[in-house]
């Protein structure tokens, strides 16, 4: 019924930066999703290529059985085979990407707080097993953790919060050549019987809440330690919290990213949807698109299941960003037949019948895992003008075993508001 | 009629939707009970988890259910099409069978009975309402909280100036659906709303009509929710087979047809209720609608002033985004700020109780904050029951976007 420039289907990483740059850049933008995406399960971070395929990659750096771990992600990325969504896009469209990033985050609703890194290099975060995770572009407050430095860890955990084991990730960390230890404190708020990372947060948030953890923690600090903590040092206010922590400790400390709810993803979420709101962009949940009317490889309408009810909304650009299999973009029959949920777009890259689709090990080289929409350049699919594909959706990256998931849905939800603004001309007509 | 797509071979049911749950802890973040009371463990929990343990007749085995104020919210913000909510309220309903519904819940459940004895002796029930006593009698015998907010009785219904009242004969015709809280307490958001609609050329008729059922089935009482559905939906069904729109200015009451009734009562059998479910819009997703179509009147006058826009709960369960910032956006001078906060705690009946009284007050908090820090000269908030809690707890007069509109476009 309602008229807008351009339909963003999905809110995760991808559909909010191509809402939130069209937006900016004068469209109307209208997004529409099943619900909230996977922002709030991400660790916050950019990944935007931590590995290599040895087989694929000119790219020589360390082995890790199959896969090379990249040290200089500007210098990998021009390595990538053809039809990875990176050389579609290019190398110089995921350094705008990145970059605009940094400067929505630092302009942003929790300003001061800010993302640190570019694609000269890859930190090296720990994850909360402690294993080293490259990752190019991060919140400041993980920016510490760098496993690159020698420096020793006093990893901080809260006996209250589950799937958080300070001492297993100290344990880790020292037999992979980094000394830690652990401290397990007490504390918990509001004296709830099962709290989250979430209910954490919100604790940091508040000044007393702080200065007891400062208090139990000062007299057990090593003269050269840097402090790890839970990804919960505040959600309204982090740069607060985290600044007042490395103060009153007077140590570096960083936070390390936790189970679901990923508060650091949390944050960004809510920097996106806010930067969407002051540019005028709208954001619809529950809405599934079913299907839509098109002519002449133009689409002109999005059919949207609301409730019981079926709705039209017209537009004049689609930039679909609903994800994978496991966020329901892409979905699998009991006869291995994949296809696109929202426009039934054909999924490029399935196993041909016979063939294998999946290896032996869990992070093995997995047939299926580059299935997706193919789409040009231009992240058109074939036969469509109107429409552009951005994120997990798209065929040819492999993304958990490449690390290159979040920039991936960075660089080209970037891109494709990128490319529709291009020909903001024939918006502007059109209103 | 299938709920939830027929493309969904869980979705058929609202409870078979549990099996989409990954636990991936979104539904948890959002939820503005849980955020502030450890007493609600969050709609994860008592929502697809907990549910896999209530098995047929035995009782309920968390009783924390009835802290859910049935806000939706969780619903909303699943990525997997998980029916919380949903799910939260059937459960609910079920435990109170099980247990019992308290005196309180069956008086605040039938806004029609209170209404209908309230009208005729407005100025004593609202004293009595009033009245720091008669409140604290209220606590002790009901546990109805003593500061809760309670609208005042117009002393005259909606209906009766409907009697009085004709539309000039229009091309077009429209039903209005105006709820209880328009017909025993804000009468004059009616006549609003009639103006309004009869200023753009329509033809507006009101029919005969009572409650939605809604305050019976949040609390629990299902069998008497249906009765009131199916009585109203008998009422409108003729509109909406004639091919007339219904239009509602309460948003809770028209998401019950829109859908609730449908999807918690199970009422996909009444043939008269699908029918209306079809033709129910809010009246500013009518509004914006027929502004794209180019049918509204936008020869608005200035309005020289700062009003906050606050969508609540239900008004976003509907999937429209918020149509009246759009419309508040064409009156010239007009300055709206659009608040982010979630809830405002009251939840229909919910903020109303002793037990919760405190828990609604803190769930608004973050709304009402913003709210003093914008010191509008007027909040606008699609729901009565949520202007009423905004009024009560900030001081600041609260009203529908239909009232702006209504001023904007002279008519008073």
């Amino acid at each position: 019924m309602s008229h807008h420039d351009v339909i963003v289907v999905g809110a995760g990483l991808a559909g909010l930066t191509a809402a939130v740059r069209l937006a900016e850049g004068g469209a109307r933008v209208l997004v529409l999703a099943r619900g909230v995406g996977a922002t709030h399960l991400s660790a916050g971070t950019i990944d935007v290529l931590g590995y290599t395929s040895l087989r694929r990659s000119p790219v020589r750096a360390l082995a890790h059985g199959d896969r090379a771990r990249v040290e200089h992600p500007a210098e990998a990325l021009a390595g990538v085979g053809d039809g990875h969504p990176y050389s579609l896009v290019g190398a110089d469209a995921v350094g705008a990407a990145v970059e605009w990033l940094k400067a929505r985050v630092a302009g942003g609703s929790l300003a001061p707080y800010a993302y640190r890194g570019d694609l000269d290099e890859n930190l090296l975060l720990p994850t909360a097993l402690g294993v080293p995770r490259p990752s190019s572009v991060v919140p400041e407050t993980m920016a510490g953790g760098d496993l690159r430095r020698g420096a020793p860890v006093l990893v901080v955990g809260f006996r209250g919060l589950k799937d958080f084991h300070p001492r297993l990730l100290a344990d880790v960390l020292s037999r992979s050549g980094t000394a830690a230890r652990a401290a397990e404190l007490d504390l918990v708020p509001e004296g709830r019987a099962d709290v989250n990372s979430l209910g954490y947060a919100r604790a940091f948030d508040d000044p007393a809440f702080r200065a007891e953890v400062t208090a139990q923690l000062v007299a057990r600090l090593g003269a050269e330690e840097r402090v790890a903590f839970p990804a919960v040092l505040g959600i309204a206010d982090p740069h607060r919290a985290w600044a007042e922590l490395e103060e009153r400790l007077a140590h570096p400390v960083f936070e390390v990213p936790t189970l679901p709810p990923s508060v650091p993803g949390m944050r960004l979420f809510a920097i996106l949807r806010e930067a969407l709101r002051q540019a005028g962009g709208r954001l619809i949940l529950n809405a599934a698109v079913t299907g839509c009317e098109s002519e002449g490889g133009r689409v002109s309408k999005l059919r949207v299941r609301v409730g019981l009810r079926d709705e039209r909304r017209a537009c004049h650009w689609v930039v679909l960003a609903t994800g994978g299999f496991a966020s329901g973009g892409l979905e699998l029959d009991s006869r291995w037949t994949a296809r696109e949920t929202a426009l039934g777009l054909p999924v490029a890259g399935m196993p041909a019948p016979g063939e294998d689709r999946f290896g032996p090990g869990y992070l093995d080289d997995h047939p299926m895992a580059r299935a997706g929409v193919a789409v040009g350049p231009d992240l058109r699919p074939e036969g469509y003008d109107n429409v552009l594909v951005a994120g997990a959706t798209l065929a040819g990256a492999e993304p958990w075993r490449e690390k290159s998931g979040d920039g991936i849905s960075l660089a080209t939800g970037h891109r494709a508001a990128e490319l529709v603004l291009a020909e903001a001309g024939s918006l502007a007509a059109a209103r | 009629m299938s709920i939830g797509g027929a493309e969904d071979v869980l979705g058929g049911l609202m409870r078979g939707s549990l099996d989409h749950c990954v636990k991936c802890t979104i539904c948890e973040t959002f939820c503005p009970v849980s955020n502030v009371t450890p007493l609600f463990p969050g709609p994860k929990y008592v929502g697809p988890q907990a549910e896999r343990f209530r098995v047929g007749d035995e009782p309920s085995p968390d009783a924390s259910l009835d802290y859910c104020s049935g806000c939706g919210i969780c619903t909303q913000v699943c990525p997997q099409g998980v029916h919380i909510a949903e799910i939260n309220t059937q459960a609910r309903a079920k435990m109170k069978e099980t247990n019992g519904v308290p005196l309180r819940d069956r008086v605040l459940a039938r806004p029609t009975l209170a209404g209908r004895l309230g009208t005729p002796v407005a100025p004593l029930a609202n004293w009595t309402l009033r009245n720091r006593l008669l409140r604290v009698a209220a606590e002790r015998l009901l546990d109805l909280d003593r500061r809760a907010p309670m609208p005042s009785f117009a002393g005259r219904t909606f209906q009766r100036w409907t009697r009085r009242h004709a539309s000039p004969p229009a091309q077009r015709r429209v039903a209005f659906f105006h709820g209880c809280g328009i017909n025993y307490y804000e009468p004059r958001l009616g006549e609003m709303t009639v103006a309004l609609l009869e200023h753009n050329g329509l033809a507006v008729e009101v029919p005969k009509q009572d409650c939605c059922g809604l305050p019976l089935q949040s609390n629990g009482l299902f069998d008497d929710a249906r009765g009131y559905v199916h009585r109203l939906a008998k009422r409108l069904a003729p509109y909406a087979r004639g091919g007339v729109d219904i239009v509602a200015t309460s948003t809770s009451c028209s998401l019950m047809l829109k859908r609730e009734a449908l999807e918690i009562l199970g009422m996909g059998d009444d043939p008269d209720l699908t029918v209306v479910s079809e033709r129910v819009f809010d009246i500013c997703e009518y509004l914006l609608a027929m502004h794209e179509r180019g049918e509204l009147r936008t020869d608005f006058r200035p309005l020289s002033e700062t009003v906050t826009y606050h969508a609540p709960c239900q008004q976003q369960g509907h999937g429209i985004g918020k149509p009246a910032l759009d419309l508040l956006a064409l009156v010239p001078e007009l300055r709206t700020i659009e608040l982010d906060a979630t809830c405002c705690g009251i939840a229909g009946t919910y903020g109303l109780k002793r037990e919760k009284y405190d828990i609604a007050m803190k769930v608004g908090a973050g709304l009402f904050a913003q709210i003093a820090d914008a010191a509008p000269e007027r909040a606008v908030c699609d729901s009565e029951t949520c202007r009423w809690q905004i009024e009560h707890a900030t001081g600041v007069r609260t009203v529908h976007p239909v009232e702006m509109l209504y001023r904007a476009s002279g008519l008073g």
